[in-house]
C-alpha cells in the first residue's frame, strides 16, 4: 500500500526488447531524504531513473507511485507535472531553441492550469534562480545544451530543477564528466534546493566520490537489476574501500 | 533575453490582430470592378498594356522583344511539374480603378485602403518604416518615402513611374545585363507583360537606416502578377528592402512571375527580404539576381510559405574583388505544395565569399527540394563558399531532397557543403516531454529551433507570421 508522502516502487521490473534489466526493485523515498543507488556498470542504475521518469522505451511491470498516485499509468510529461524531475546524464542539444524560451515554456507548463506568466515576470523569476546558482545571465541567450561543457549541462539541469519545483528528484550520474570543484558546486546547489524546497532525492552513481558532498541518508547497492544491499553512508565508504566485487559477493551469498 | 525579435506581448498581440484581419480579408475578399485585359498573350495585348501606361517607345520595344523570346522558349521540364499551368488562360494585366501612384494615403481608393488598414500597414509605416509601397494586383497605389531620404537623393517609387521619370537610370539596367528577357521562359513572359513593382535608387554614400517595405496583394482570379523590382545602390551606400506577398484563395490557378534585379555598387550593402504567402493555387515562378561589385555585400533573406509550385533560386554574381553574398531561406511545403528553391552564387572575382543556409519543412505530402549552384571561375583565387541545407520531414507522405551543383575551376578556394534531411529526433522529443510539456508543444519548439537561424533575421511581423503558420500546420499532425 502506497504512503501519502513518498516516491515508492514495489517489485519494479523493466525490460527492453524482451531483455530484462530491472528484476524487482522496491524503494521508498520520503520528502527531504537523499537515497544513493550505487552499482557497477550495467547494473541497471540509469534504467531505474529513466523507467521511473517514464521513458516509453522501457516496458515496465510492478508498481510505482508518487504521493499515492500511480506513476506507471502516466506518460513522461504527466509524471513531470506530477512532481518528478530527472536530471539527465547527457541531455541532448536542441539547436535554435534559446535557454530563455525553453525555460519559460516548461515553467508555464508546470504552472498549468494557472495562466502562463509574462515574459517580464518570468525574467524576474529566472534571474533570481540564476543568481542563487551563480549563473551568468548570458546563458539565457544560448541554444539549449548546444556546445555546453559537461559542467554547464549539469548546471542547466539544476536550474530547471529549481524552476519546476519538483517533489522528487532523480539524479542520473550527475558526477560524470565533472571535476571535483564542479562536483562540490553542484552538490552544494542541490543540497540548498533540497533544504529550501524539501524534495526527496534519488542519486544513482558508480562512484562514492559525490556522496562525500551529498551525504545520503540511505545507500543501496544495485546488482543485476536488484537491490542487494541497503545501509547508510558507511556502505558507500565500504564500497569505495573494498570495491563492488566484495559487496556483491557478500550480498549474493 | 533581449533577442532582436522578441517583443513585448502587447506588440505581438497587435501584430496577431492585424494578421487576423488579413486572414479575414483572404476569406472574404472585397468586391470591386476591374478593367481586365484579355486572357492569354498576343502582340496586341502587349501593345495594349504598354499604350495604357503611356510608355516610351524603348519600353514597348523591350516588351515586344521579350514576347518574341517567350514564344520560342519551351516551358522548363527539369524542375517541378508545371503541366497544370495554362498560360493561355491567365489574365496578364489587371488594373483596379483608382488613381495610381497616389502619394498621400487619402488619395487611395477606399476598398484598397481598407485592406491595408486591416493589415495595419499605414500604422507600421508611421512607426517603423522608412517608406512603404503597396501593390494591389497590377498597379502600385501608394508610395511614400520619408522626406529626409528624398532630400538625400534616394528614389523609391513605383516601377512604372520610374520608367517615365528616370529613364536615364532605368533604361540601361532594365532587363539588360542582370536578368535579360532570354534568361528563361518566365523572365521572357515577365518582360512582355510586367506591371508594377518598385524602383529603388540609393546615391553614393547614403545609408538608409530604416527598412523600405512593399506589400503585394493579388486579388483577382486567374490572374498573373508580374511586378518588377530594380534596386541600384551606388558606392558606399546601404539599404534594407523588404517585400511581403499575399493572395486570397481562388479555385483557378494564378501565376506570379516577378523579376528582381539588384545592382550593388562598390562597397555597398543590400539586404533584400521577401516573404511570400500566396494562396496554394499560385504558381510562383520568379527570377531574382544581384550583380555584386567589389567589396559589396548582398544579403538575400527569403521565406516561401504559400503558393502551390514555387521555383525560386536567387542568384548572386560576385563580380568584383572582395564581394560577398549571404543567402538565407526557409521554405514550408505543406499539402499540395512543391517548393523547388535554392541559391546560385557565381564567383567571378578573386577573394569573393558566399554562404548559403537553406531550411525546409515538409509535411502533409509536401515536397521541398534544395536546388543550388556554386560556381567559381578559373583564376578566382582565395574564394570561399559554404552551403548548408537542412530538410525536416514531419510525416511519411512528405519528401525532401537536395540537388546541389558545384562547378569549381580554381584550386585555391575553400568550398563546403553540408546537407541533412531527417525527422524530428526522438531523443530531443523525449527530453523536452520529460519537462512536462506535451508532444505537440515539444515538436513545435524543435521546429521553431530548426528555423531559428533564418527566422531571427526576419522583421518581427514576419517572424511572428512564420511561427503562427508552423502552429497552424502542426494542428493536423
Amino acid at each position: 500500500m502506497a504512503w501519502k508522502n513518498e516516491l515508492a516502487t514495489r517489485n519494479l521490473r523493466t525490460s527492453v526488447g524482451g531483455k530484462p534489466i530491472l528484476r524487482g526493485v522496491s524503494l521508498s523515498i520520503r520528502p527531504g531524504e537523499i537515497h544513493a543507488v550505487m552499482g557497477p556498470n550495467g547494473s541497471g542504475k540509469s534504467t531505474l531513473c529513466h523507467a521511473l521518469a517514464g521513458d516509453p522505451n522501457f516496458k515496465t511491470e510492478g508498481t510505482a507511485s508518487l504521493d499515492g498516485k500511480d506513476l506507471l499509468g502516466m506518460d513522461i510529461s504527466e509524471r513531470s507535472r506530477a512532481g518528478l524531475f530527472l536530471s539527465y546524464q547527457t541531455p541532448p542539444a536542441v539547436p535554435g531553441v534559446s535557454v530563455a524560451n525553453y525555460l519559460r515554456t516548461i515553467y508555464n507548463a508546470a504552472r498549468a492550469p494557472k495562466p502562463p506568466i509574462s515574459i517580464a515576470e518570468f525574467e524576474r523569476v529566472v534571474k533570481k534562480e540564476m543568481g542563487a546558482l551563480r549563473m551568468d545571465e548570458a546563458f539565457l541567450d544560448r541554444y539549449l545544451n548546444e556546445g555546453f561543457s559537461g559542467g554547464e549541462k549539469k548546471r542547466c539541469e539544476t536550474l530547471q530543477m529549481a524552476l519546476l519545483q519538483p517533489k522528487y528528484v532523480l539524479l542520473d550520474e550527475i558526477d560524470s564528466g565533472l571535476d571535483v570543484d564542479a562536483l562540490r558546486i553542484i552538490s552544494h546547489d542541490i543540497l540548498r534546493l533540497r533544504k529550501e524546497r524539501g524534495f526527496g532525492v534519488m542519486v544513482v552513481t558508480h562512484y562514492a566520490r559525490i556522496l562525500k558532498f551529498l551525504k545520503p541518508d540511505f545507500v543501496h547497492v544495485l546488482h543485476m537489476g536488484k537491490l542487494i544491499r541497503s545501509g547508510n553512508a558507511a556502505l558507500a565508504a565500504r564500497i569505495e574501500r573494498e570495491g563492488y566485487d566484495k559487496i556483491i559477493g557478500d550480498g549474493s551469498r | 533575453m533581449n533577442k532582436k525579435n522578441e517583443a513585448s506581448p502587447g506588440a505581438i498581440r497587435k501584430i496577431s490582430d492585424s494578421l487576423d484581419a488579413y486572414r479575414e480579408n483572404i476569406r472574404n475578399p472585397p468586391k470591386f470592378s476591374y478593367r481586365v485585359g484579355e486572357k492569354g498573350l498576343s502582340e496586341k495585348i502587349v501593345r495594349e498594356i504598354s499604350a495604357s501606361k503611356g510608355e516610351p517607345e524603348w519600353m514597348l520595344q523591350k516588351r515586344l522583344f521579350s514576347y518574341r523570346v517567350f514564344k520560342t522558349k519551351p516551358i522548363p521540364t527539369w524542375g517541378p511539374d508545371l503541366s497544370g499551368l495554362n498560360l493561355d488562360d491567365i489574365t496578364n494585366y489587371v488594373r483596379p480603378e483608382g488613381k495610381k501612384n497616389a502619394r498621400s494615403w487619402s488619395e487611395v481608393p477606399d476598398y484598397i485602403k481598407n485592406t491595408y488598414e486591416r493589415l495595419g500597414i499605414p500604422q507600421a509605416e508611421r512607426q517603423i518604416l522608412g517608406g512603404v509601397a503597396a501593390q494591389y494586383d497590377s498597379e502600385v497605389f501608394y508610395h511614400s518615402i520619408q522626406k529626409r531620404l528624398e532630400e538625400q537623393g534616394v528614389i523609391f517609387c513605383g516601377m512604372d513611374q520610374a520608367v517615365q521619370e528616370y529613364p536615364e537610370l532605368v533604361k540601361p539596367k532594365f532587363m539588360t545585363t542582370c536578368v535579360p528577357a532570354g534568361d528563361n521562359k518566365f523572365s521572357a513572359l515577365h518582360g512582355a507583360v510586367w506591371s508594377g513593382g518598385s524602383f529603388l535608387y540609393v546615391p553614393k554614400g547614403v545609408k538608409v537606416e530604416q527598412p523600405l517595405q512593399i506589400y503585394f496583394i493579388m486579388n483577382y482570379p486567374q490572374y498573373g502578377q508580374f511586378e518588377h523590382t530594380l534596386i541600384m545602390t551606388e558606392e558606399d551606400s546601404s539599404v534594407n528592402y523588404i517585400e511581403g506577398c499575399t493572395a486570397p484563395h481562388y479555385e483557378t490557378a494564378s501565376v506570379h512571375s516577378a523579376v528582381v534585379e539588384i545592382f550593388a555598387g562598390k562597397h555597398s550593402r543590400v539586404r533584400y527580404t521577401s516573404v511570400q504567402n500566396w494562396s496554394k493555387n499560385v504558381y510562383n515562378l520568379n527570377t531574382k539576381r544581384a550583380i555584386v561589385q567589389a567589396g559589396a555585400v548582398m544579403e538575400w533573406i527569403g521565406g516561401t510559405l504559400g503558393s502551390g509550385v514555387t521555383m525560386l533560386y536567387p542568384c548572386s554574381v560576385l563580380a568584383g574583388e572582395g564581394a560577398r553574398a549571404d543567402h538565407l531561406t526557409i521554405a514550408l511545403a505543406g499539402e499540395g505544395q512543391v517548393k523547388d528553391g535554392g541559391a546560385k552564387v557565381i564567383h567571378l572575382a578573386p577573394d569573393t565569399h558566399s554562404t548559403v543556409i537553406s531550411k525546409s519543412i515538409s509535411r502533409g505530402g509536401g515536397i521541398a527540394r534544395y536546388r543550388g549552384l556554386v560556381k567559381v571561375k578559373k583564376g578566382c583565387y582565395g574564394c570561399s563558399a559554404h552551403v548548408r541545407c537542412d530538410g525536416l520531414i514531419l510525416d511519411s507522405s512528405s519528401g525532401s531532397d537536395t540537388v546541389p551543383r558545384m562547378e569549381i575551376e580554381e584550386n585555391d578556394v575553400q568550398i563546403g557543403h553540408e546537407a541533412t534531411v531527417g525527422r524530428i529526433s526522438a531523443e530531443q522529443l523525449l527530453y523536452l516531454r520529460s519537462r512536462g510539456i506535451s508532444e505537440e508543444e515539444a515538436t513545435r519548439l524543435i521546429i521553431a529551433g530548426f528555423v531559428e537561424p533564418v527566422v531571427k533575421q526576419l522583421p518581427l511581423e514576419y517572424a511572428v507570421e512564420i511561427n503562427r503558420l508552423i502552429e497552424m500546420e502542426m494542428e493536423g499532425l
